[in-house]
């Protein structure tokens, strides 16, 4: 049997079964004690994440383990390794709406979710890494007396403007692509209070023609809109370092490479999300083998990607001649973050490899745990990019390691946590798959 | 607050409370009595008010007054510039002999010793009667009253009294006047650094002591033996002002001229790393060297020592340069050398010629023939002979070696009264304490290296109830007189008589007292010694060398936080002494550098941290003393180890073993990388030789233009020994925080103004394989890629050229320091500036923004004073001429290596300099045209390292 004959919904679901499924998570599951725990792990977590900011905010960046030479330190990495997860949720609904893609619609939703949770994370470390976070709204183009605007010439203020835009656009999607699931949740509520939230989120959706006819209109010119958003915000971000004079940091390839590794880490959260999601709720019918044999795919075609800019790089690093990136490369290979490096390449260009057999992709439990590996790869290629290039730059005087502290920690732990956490919330209050559009996909195999 | 009552209310209560005449009369009486006795006592000393306030007072500009920074009794003249009274920055004093217009380190850091919240403020009493245990927290507050009293009626006789190196003429005047009182009291001098030997070997030569004062300016040949000559010693600023100043011709291109160095050094030091000719040698194998080279002189000292295969090619060039330079040599001897070599040392320069010339031989300012030692104290103390001991301005406790057991000792004295500046391990001891005024805050005087006077005047009235040691003195003695000014002009104006008036006000402004140098002597043929008969050390064995620390220096300043967070010279050690040990030597002992090894002699034994450092001798172990302080205070309390309690005597050498304790030790540094990795960071070029000429790069931006003036700095790295002043007065003039180890040991330390040491020791390819130095401010880069990745704009240009921080806008991101090239920003990665402690706040310059935490700093090019200067300039309505400008850390360069200007004005010295053959810019293949610029090390062919 071919990747293409399973499909994308097992059949023998009809528009009320999938109704009542989707919605039945929602507004009949009762509580069990797993999600529970989970929810109370990771609300802990977030709360300690929480504790631990308003420390830093007394305390200062000082805390953390970043120094001279390595200003930016596990902050940064978190940052980039966070705006790239929240790539592949864009992606999905977007590039591949446009692509018509089928095996989009059971994914895209929750894909959207994690997109935008993962930018909300991303979004935050910039402003905790600041050494006056109260003043954070400098970065911000708004009149004032003293006649001050940002310096447009610098990527963080490019950044601002990349992030805010994706965040906006990515929020908008999502909504937008739920009101009529939040229509059939207000329609299905049991309580008055669930009617009334949901009939409020709903904005009044009745399933008239006009408004199918508008919203298809709509959605699909924000799928337009979104899918630049996919390419711009990680080169954004990728030119806070090619902007820098710092070798390792200063190379023209980083923003595909950047957009490449951002794609490679967010699918491989999707990954990570949807593999215990599916078995947690019983969705198997829903998100089937093919939507992970076909993740899995994207997953190599972006992880070669990735492995190809590694090669460029250090390619590059020779060919130029110049003194600085080629020390700047024998000591990712041989410097005191070779561990790290090597680390990287295990998880992001090996292990990967197994991927080209289908036995592989068809298990869930390796894709899990491949899963995993890459995501932790992804973030330790954004610690060598931020600390390692920093550590080892122009003046060997000025060389200096940075070595993280328990804070730095806390807050990693902090944000996975509340990422977590946000997930675990959407998917009790949220339907974490498109009901309508997968009513469209039981019409289409009805149709044949 | 109530309202206060209308008017015609109180009237009404007084008229309530039936006030009469008689009584209204006597409260009036009482409030006037009142009013005159309460509020704060007469002033102690007389202060005269200005009838006519000189501008400067009221122009809000900085005032200075000409003094003197004494350290180990010797004065190094200083202008001390005060902000609104208050002492803030400490310049050199150009017309006095130790300092030409430079200062050390220690000077710098000395308006911190003045703030110190430590300080001793008020006389202390032990509480507990004579004989019992004495503890810290049974000193009372007391009164100079109740001491003076307690004095009094202290049981007569058995008074001795001990003090540092004394070279004021006032103070000593005064002691006599008080040992006179009593037949039986004894004076005793405590120094812990002096090196015994040397002074019994000038007694060996000449029969008599003799002080050094070196003239490098007049050398062709300078022989370092042991010595370091740039760091240690009162005259070390004068020596490298000459040597840099007789090396300019050379500079220029002229290969032969300036003296040839040549260093035989136990431990690395700053002369040693100028040294065109360098060796590290064993104490022992240095003297026999010294023995082998004045055999070519004086064939009777001549002793059948093979020369060593190792150093035969520096021994063959040192004899070579010795005989062409003749009477221009000048030998010098350091601690670690027996007496005998110093004589021969004295001998051989005798039999050169070169005493007169390069070596002039003066009565040792210091010397006191009628005082006895510390050991024949500790004696005396032990033997129970001791009534009265006056321990002043010394730390025997502390201080002491450790086999005369100074604590035990000095609890044997009846009365221990103690006078200094802090509440040290001696007073600590002490019945009664009696707090010293800061050197800045009195009236005193004090002789140099060459034996000029100073008149020293206070810059501030007394910040607490201290006394100068001549005020102390003066009422021990029972003196009529008790004010230091007026106790300094009686002792003046017995010699100034006729024309005291001109001599004091020209002496007071001018720092140094004209013509008071000491007269040359010119002793007779020196006796040649004969050869210490000490037997050699059996091979394996470790020499222990006690060195004065590079910040603590004899533990003095180990409380001064300026100085201990200042990077030691060759391995940028901060908050730590080491015990110092060769490559070689800790291979063979197994240790590494952070290993804690135990270190035993004669019976002592004390903890201290190795640090293997490159071009220390084989077989010597280096243990800076001045750590391991246990009373000096919130800065200074157990940091390093403390190595007096190892040493055996007065000898600053001792035989020592050294044991592993499997234990290891963080060091906080601030450098950790010594190599270039062939980035020629620090340039070095042949004597005339040019360096290439950059190319012109293109360029995005329009070229920068600057109207007025293009500020730019070029620092000469030939000129540049590495001795850290500017990092200090760097630190002193900006307001710069003290971090402390834990912050260093992550990399933030906040110097404006670093000074890397280069050396490719190991390196077979690198050539010249030499130490350098380099002092890396801020580049004030015209392309500067700091400013295009600040996103609020918080670093920019102006108008002049220089690269701004704007404070108050600067959110923190910390990009323009990951995008600098040259590292040289630094950041408050939390409230590093104490806005706490009273004291400190005082000493800062108020031109200069405290900064809050989650900004950037870095050189401003100290563009406050730039402003002075633009704002005289403009109220004066004369331009600005080159040298208005000096920055702080130009100002103090002993050796005149930093130099600072307008680019846009052709003559100037910073112009000149630009177009020199030597200039490059550091990184200029980056294209980031740096306004500061370097001039490359000149090297001659034959160095050898």
């Amino acid at each position: 049997m071919s990747d293409g004959d399973t499909p994308v919904l097992r059949p023998g679901w009809g528009y009320a079964s999938v109704t009542d499924k989707i919605a039945g998570l929602v507004l009949t599951r009762p509580l069990r004690w797993p999600w529970l725990a989970a929810f109370l792990a990771t609300l802990a977590g977030t709360l300690v994440y929480l504790g631990a900011m308003t420390f830093l905010f007394i305390k200062g960046v000082g805390i953390w383990g970043v120094d001279i030479p390595v200003g930016w330190g596990f902050a940064l990495a978190n940052f980039v390794w966070w705006v790239g997860i929240g790539h592949a949720g864009t992606f999905i609904s977007a590039v591949l709406l446009l692509l018509r893609q089928k095996w989009r619609t059971s994914i895209n939703r929750f894909a959207e979710a994690m997109t935008l949770f993962a930018a909300g994370m991303a979004g935050l470390f910039p402003i905790l890494h600041l050494g006056r976070p109260w003043f954070a709204y400098w970065l911000a183009p708004y009149p004032d007396r003293m006649n001050l605007w940002p310096q447009w010439r610098s990527p963080l203020v490019w950044d601002v403007f990349a992030i805010g835009t994706y965040l906006i656009v990515s929020a908008l999607f999502w909504y937008l692509g739920m009101l009529p699931d939040l229509a059939t949740l207000r329609d299905r509520a049991p309580t008055r209070a669930k009617q009334v939230a949901y009939g409020l989120l709903a904005l009044g959706w009745r399933g008239e023609s006009r408004h199918w006819a508008r919203h298809e209109t709509a959605y699909l010119l924000l799928a337009g809109l979104a899918t630049p958003l996919v390419v711009s915000v990680h080169s954004v971000v990728a030119m806070d370092f090619a902007i820098g004079n710092t070798p390792g940091y200063h190379s023209t390839i980083f923003p595909p490479y950047f957009v490449a590794g951002a794609l490679f880490s967010g699918f491989a959260m999707v990954l990570t999300l949807a593999i215990p999601l599916r078995r947690a709720f019983a969705l198997e019918d829903f998100i089937t083998a093919r939507h992970l044999d076909n993740a899995a795919k994207v997953l190599l075609a972006t992880g070669s990607l990735v492995a190809y800019g590694y090669l460029v790089e250090n390619f590059m690093a020779f060919f130029s001649g110049d003194r600085y990136e080629i020390a700047m490369a024998v000591d990712r290979w041989t410097g005191a973050y070779a561990p790290v490096y090597w680390a990287m390449m295990a998880c992001n260009v090996v292990l990967p490899q197994v991927l080209w057999w289908r036995a592989a992709r068809r298990s869930t439990l390796l894709l899990f745990a491949l899963s995993i590996v890459v995501n932790l790869g992804m973030w330790m290629e954004r610690l060598t990019i931020v600390v390692q290039s920093t550590s080892h730059d122009f003046m060997p005087s000025a060389w200096g390691l940075f070595v993280p502290t328990r804070w730095d920690w806390i807050f990693l732990a902090g944000s996975i946590s509340m990422f977590a956490w946000l997930f675990l919330t959407f998917i009790r209050l949220l339907p974490a798959i498109s009901i309508s559009e997968m009513r469209e996909l039981v019409k289409e195999q009805a149709d044949g | 607050m109530p309202p206060p009552p209308p008017p015609e209310q109180v009237i009404q209560l007084h008229r309530g409370a039936g006030l009469d005449r008689r009584q209204a009369l006597a409260v009036m009486a009482a409030g006037l009595a009142m009013a005159s006795t309460a509020c704060s006592p007469p002033a102690r000393q007389q202060a005269h008010p200005w009838v006519n306030p000189p501008e400067a007072r009221t122009g809000g500009l900085p005032l200075y007054y000409a003094t003197a920074f004494v350290r180990d009794g010797y004065a190094h003249g200083v202008l001390v510039g005060t902000q609104e009274g208050r002492p803030i920055k400490i310049e050199g004093n150009a017309a006095h002999p130790s300092s030409l217009g430079a200062t050390d380190v220690f000077a710098q850091a000395s308006v911190l010793q003045l703030w110190d919240p430590d300080r001793s403020t008020t006389p202390r009493q032990r509480l507990a009667p004579v004989g019992q245990a004495r503890g810290p927290a049974r000193l009372a507050a007391s009164t100079w009253r109740d001491f003076e009293d307690a004095w009094r009626a202290r049981r007569p006789g058995g008074l001795r009294v001990l003090t540092g190196p004394l070279t004021s003429p006032t103070e000593r005047a005064l002691l006599a006047a008080l040992l006179a009182r009593e037949p039986e009291a004894r004076w005793h001098v405590h120094a812990p650094l002096a090196d015994v030997a040397a002074i019994d070997g000038a007694q060996l030569a000449f029969g008599r002591p003799l002080a050094p004062v070196c003239h490098f300016d007049q050398a062709r040949c300078v022989v370092a033996l042991g010595a370091d000559p740039f760091s240690d010693g009162p005259g070390a600023v004068r020596h490298a002002m000459d040597w840099s100043r007789a090396r300019a011709a050379l500079r220029e291109g002229q290969a032969d001229a300036a003296a040839t160095l040549f260093a035989a050094e136990a431990t690395p030091g700053l002369f040693g790393a100028r040294a065109d000719h360098r060796v590290a040698l064993s104490p022992a194998r240095i003297e026999a060297l010294l023995w082998r080279v004045a055999a070519h002189w004086m064939p009777e000292v001549a002793t059948d020592s093979a020369p060593d295969p190792r150093t035969a090619a520096f021994e063959t060039a040192l004899v070579a340069a010795l005989h062409s330079a003749g009477p221009q040599s000048l030998v010098l001897t350091g601690p670690g050398l027996s007496a005998e070599a110093h004589a021969l040392a004295l001998a051989l320069n005798q039999r050169l010629g070169a005493i007169g010339r390069t070596l002039g031989l003066i009565d040792p300012p210091d010397a006191a023939p009628d005082a006895r030692t510390l050991p024949e104290l500790a004696e005396a103390l032990h033997a129970g002979h001791v009534e009265t001991l006056l321990v002043l301005g010394c730390n025997p406790a502390y201080d002491a070696p450790a086999a005369l057991e100074m604590p035990l000792a000095l609890q044997r004295a009846r009365l221990l009264i103690h006078a200094g500046g802090q509440l040290d391990e001696t007073a600590q001891l002490s019945d009664w304490h009696l707090p010293l005024a800061h050197a800045y805050e009195q009236w005193s005087d004090a002789r140099s290296h060459d034996g000029s006077v100073t008149l020293m005047q206070p810059a501030i009235s007394p910040l607490y109830d201290t006394r100068s040691l001549a005020e102390l003195l003066a009422s021990l003695a029972d003196d009529p007189l008790r004010d230091g000014h007026a106790l300094l002009q009686r002792h003046w104006r017995d010699a100034h008589a006729d024309d005291f008036d001109a001599f004091w006000r020209t002496s007071l402004r001018a720092g140094v007292v004209a013509g008071s140098a000491s007269p040359a002597q010119s002793p007779a043929l020196a006796r040649v010694p004969a050869r210490a008969t000490a037997p050699a050390p059996a091979p394996a064995t470790l020499t222990a060398l006690f060195v004065p620390d590079g910040a603590a220096h004899d533990g003095t300043f180990a409380n001064n936080g300026w100085l201990q967070e200042l990077p030691r010279p060759f391995n940028k050690l901060t908050w730590d002494n080491a015990a110092l040990l060769s490559p070689a030597t800790a291979a063979r002992l197994g240790l590494r550098t952070g290993d804690i090894v135990n270190v035993a002699s004669a019976g002592r034994a004390v903890d201290a941290p190795v640090w293997v450092l490159a071009r220390q001798a084989d077989d010597v172990v280096t243990l800076p003393l001045g750590g391991g302080r246990r009373r000096a205070g919130r800065v200074g309390d157990g940091v390093g180890f403390d190595a007096y309690a190892l040493r055996p005597g007065v000898s600053l050498t001792a035989p020592v073993t050294l044991r592993g304790t499997g234990r290891r030790h963080a060091f906080a540094v601030t450098q950790h990388e010594i190599a270039q990795h062939g980035r020629e960071l620090l340039r070095t070029v042949a004597a005339g030789a040019s360096l290439p000429r950059e190319p012109e790069r293109p360029r995005l931006y329009p070229p920068f233009a600057s109207p007025e003036h293009a500020w730019a700095m070029v620092i000469d790295l030939d000129a540049c020994i590495g001795c850290n002043a500017c990092t200090i007065a760097c630190q002193a003039e900006n307001n710069i925080p003290v971090v402390g180890k834990s912050q260093v040991a992550k990399g933030r330390e906040m110097h404006w103004i670093r000074v890397d040491v280069h050396d490719d020791v190991g390196d077979a390819h690198a050539t010249p394989n030499l130490t350098g130095f380099q002092p890396v401010p801020c580049m004030h880069c015209e392309e500067a890629p700091c400013e295009v990745v600040c996103p609020v704009g918080a670093t920019v240009h102006d108008s002049e050229g220089l690269n701004v921080q704007v404070y108050n806008r600067c959110v923190g991101t910390r990009f323009c320091s990951n995008n600098c090239p040259y590292k040289v920003r630094r950041f408050n990665f939390l409230q590093y500036a104490d806005e706490t402690t009273e004291a400190l706040k005082a000493q800062r310059n108020p031109e200069v923004t405290v900064r809050q935490r989650g900004v950037m700093e870095k050189c401003s090019y100290c563009v406050q004073r730039i402003a002075r200067a633009r704002q005289h300039a403009q109220r004066t309505g004369e331009p600005l001429v080159d040298g208005d400008v000096v920055t702080a850390c130009q100002a103090v360069c002993p050796t005149q290596a930093i130099r600072f200007g307008d680019l846009d004005d052709a003559a100037s010295d910073v112009t000149r300099a630009r177009a020199s053959p030597r200039h490059y810019a550091m990184l200029g293949e980056l294209n980031t045209k740096p306004r500061t610029t370097y001039l490359a090390r000149v090297v001659r062919k034959d160095e050898t390292s």
